[in-house]
């Protein structure tokens, strides 16, 4: 319930100062989450670490909505420690082109979480100082996590399709 | 009356001051107890390796108290954990540094055939990189079990004829990997 | 000509940098990271970690497999202490559910998940201890991780990937020999890790290599997101465990211990005071558990847990509850949660995304060793070699964890 209320105090002063780039707020498991614009993105975020005294930067990362029309959505946690309140903020982009303002100019640690969701996701992070592949090999060639590729590597040779149901 | 075994003298014969065998025999025990191990620890294995190098269940009485981080130096190369395609090039460039005779154990089921990874980025098996000798299988293998296989190594060790590093069945076998 | 003196004829070696590769297969990383540096002479000018060769795809695994699959994915992040990347598993699908838990299972997963969190620190400090020399205390303390995997084993029949514990609670309950076996951990490992702390928490040649090396103020560490020990050493009291309580933890007494400056001396020293306060917990756990009924070992949740295969044999609703269960065919809510819990690093964190399938629609764990190693190639600028390594050995980065 005193979750209840603090959410609805956040999102009323995000109302406030940004209108209608806040929608779709929602409170799954007591954890407010919204969805904002890629303009704004780090005007938002900004106004959560300096003035919502949302310091910590929990985590960044990415889910692929292959049948939406703006099919990835960025995915930032941000978390107070002081009030003990988490918050989601989602931005929806569009897979033909992913690029979004990156939050290095806000928090360092988003250095190497942009890197991660560059390299299976292929988001363009504007102004990232250093956007390489992390995880996987650099002449990897695809995004990985996007829905179409598949799990397995479809070059193996000694695999009998018998034996798996294919 | 002490119940620590130690290694037996290989047959051969005995007299006041000397004892005739075979040399391959002689040089097959004195290398298999002395085997100079490189543990290639990426995972989960690399932490049930250190559990056999603790005291408890101690790979240090087999021979193999003084482990060998450079390639050189070392005899066996125990591969403990998952390879992935990134780090194949490396493994390779390690086993190339190795002098002969050299052997290759794969620990866990991840190096000796991918494991539960059968992923885009996981090497399914050493054995495409590399020859191998003995295969330890297991998620991880249990203490007990790398010690067999290290036993598995000694015994293969022990009984290996000298010629067998420069002989044409050898040669071949590293050619189909790229190895000379 | 002759010279009496070495002559150059290239550029002055003194004014030129080395190039050394600290790489992916070096006795002084634990795990396979590497880094090229830049040094000039034994100081550090700067410094380009590549990671990534144990990668591994547990995100992309973790989207073609059930919920209870999962789990042993989950063990192999952070293999030291796997129990509490299982609990934390357990415990995101629970929130997920709506699933409550008796108190006794939450006792229980309580000193499971101390007791992993004593082997992990146990690892970190030794090898910090054998990184500036002092082997022995290794050998030392490593015993008592062996006496940790036997009551894993007693528990869940492994030692290292423990796959513990369920959905919903645990697969059997602790046994006779299990409660024996803790109780005598809980005697004798006070006394070696007061023998440990003996040899090295006051030893001059320790506190000269690690007192004052590496400091980090709680500015930056915040700003670089870290978590766990490494933040607390910097003075920043932040631990999932008392922030956001799961698993009963609001009913324990225990306190965090926090660091001053940041530097390697309080990170081996916070986390060894947190060895003493798991020891706490658990003697703790143990007291609340006699208060409880016996024998509950799981919650009351048929759809979610397995019934008893004697039930499943003989019993019509069992039947269906198994196939259902096995075939994966479970009532979960379109949902997103997230959940966080204290492992040894720090904040490991689960953000799942379920649609109503068989599998999760996204599954990607917030790792705290990835997030906490950033920091250490800016970090690394203008130390010398030897400090650096140590740095990393105290940073206990698990590769596994790393890479996923």
């Amino acid at each position: 319930m005193e979750e209840t209320t603090l959410n609805n105090g956040i999102q009323a002063k995000l109302s406030d100062k940004f209108g209608e780039k806040i929608s779709a707020v929602s409170e799954p498991y007591g954890l407010l989450t919204f969805v904002t614009t890629k303009d704004v993105i780090i005007n938002v975020l900004s106004f959560l670490k300096n003035d919502l005294n949302f310091n910590f930067l929990t985590d960044i990362t990415a889910v692929h909505y292959p049948e939406k029309e703006h099919g990835i959505a960025v995915v930032y946690h941000l978390h107070n420690m002081a009030e003990r309140l988490r918050v989601r903020i989602k931005v929806f982009i569009s897979e033909q082109n992913p690029t979004i303002p990156t939050a290095t100019v806000v928090w360092k640690g988003a250095n190497w979480m942009e890197r991660e969701t560059y390299d299976f996701f292929g988001i363009k992070f504007e102004g990232h100082p250093d956007l390489r592949r992390i995880l996987n090999m650099d002449d990897l060639g695809v995004y990985p996590m996007l829905k179409q590729y598949p799990l397995e590597d479809p070059n193996r040779v000694d695999k009998k399709d018998e034996f798996f149901g294919r | 009356m002490s119940e620590i075994n130690i290694v037996d003298a290989p047959p051969g014969i005995e007299g006041s001051g000397f004892f005739a065998t075979s040399l391959d025999k002689v040089i097959g025990l004195a290398r298999s107890n002395s085997l100079w191990p490189l543990p290639f620890a990426t995972s989960c294995c690399g932490i049930e390796f250190m559990a056999t190098m603790g005291s408890h269940y101690d790979l240090g009485r087999f021979g193999a108290e003084r482990l060998s981080f450079s390639p050189r130096q070392a005899d066996v190369l125990m591969v403990m954990g998952t390879i992935a395609k990134k780090m194949a090039p490396v493994l390779k460039q390690v086993y190339i540094q190795m002098a002969e005779p050299r052997w290759v154990m794969a620990v866990g089921a991840c190096a000796s055939s991918g494991g539960i990874f059968d992923t885009y980025s996981v090497l399914q098996g050493i054995d495409e990189v590399i020859p191998v000798d003995v295969y330890v299988p297991g998620c991880p293998p249990r203490p007990e079990a790398i010690l067999d296989g290290f036993q598995r190594i000694q015994d293969l060790v022990k009984n290996e004829s000298g010629r067998r590093r420069n002989s044409d069945y050898y040669k071949e076998l590293l050619g189909q990997y790229g190895i000379k | 000509m002759n010279h009496n003196h070495p002559v150059f004829t290239d550029n002055d070696p003194q004014s030129e940098l080395v190039t050394l590769n600290l790489g992916p297969t070096h006795p002084a990383t634990h795990g396979v990271f590497q880094n090229v540096l830049q040094l000039d002479g034994e100081r550090i000018v700067s410094g380009v970690s590549t990671i990534g060769y144990i990668h591994r795809a547990f995100e992309k695994i973790a989207e073609h497999r059930p919920f209870y699959q999962i789990t042993p994915l989950t063990d192999r992040l952070n293999y030291c202490s796997s129990p509490i990347n299982n609990m934390g598993w357990h415990m995101t699908v629970e929130k997920l559910l709506n699933i409550q838990l008796p108190k006794r299972v939450d006792y229980l997963r309580v000193i499971v998940m101390e007791l992993s969190r004593i082997a992990d620190h146990i690892i970190c400090n030794t090898i910090i201890g054998q990184d500036t020399g002092a082997t022995t205390t290794f050998l030392y303390l490593f015993q008592f991780r062996e006496h940790i995997y036997e009551i894993f084993e007693e528990v869940c029949g492994a030692r290292l990937t423990t796959n513990i514990g369920r959905i919903g609670g645990f697969e059997r309950d602790f046994n006779d020999i299990a409660f024996a076996k803790i109780n005598k951990f809980l005697k004798e490992f006070p006394k070696a890790l007061k023998e440990f702390e003996n040899l090295l928490s006051r030893n001059r040649i320790f506190i000269d290599r690690t007192a004052g090396v590496a400091e980090v103020s709680k500015e930056t560490a915040l700003d670089y997101s870290w978590t766990g020990p490494l933040l607390r050493a910097t003075g920043v009291d932040y631990d999932v465990r008392v922030s956001d309580p799961y698993s009963s933890y609001q009913d324990f007494d225990f306190e965090v211990p926090v660091g001053t400056s940041g530097d390697i001396y309080d990170r081996y020293l916070v986390r060894n005071e947190e060895m003493w306060q798991s020891v706490r917990i658990i003697e703790q756990a143990l007291e609340k558990l006699k208060s409880e009924p016996k024998g509950i070992f799981h919650a009351d949740v048929p759809e979610f847990y397995l019934p008893p295969k004697q039930e499943v044999y003989n019993n019509m609703e069992a039947l269906i509850y198994h196939f259902k269960i096995v075939m994966g065919e479970i009532d979960a809510p379109k949902a997103e949660v997230y959940h966080a819990v204290e492992g040894g690093n720090g904040e490991l964190g689960f953000y799942l995304i379920n649609d109503g399938g068989r599998t999760p629609y996204r599954l990607h764990f917030r790792r705290p060793s990835f997030i906490n190693y950033q920091m250490f190639a800016p970090m690394s600028e203008g130390m010398l070699l030897s400090d650096a390594i140590i740095n990393m050995s105290s940073m206990n980065i698990i590769a596994g964890e790393l890479d996923a």
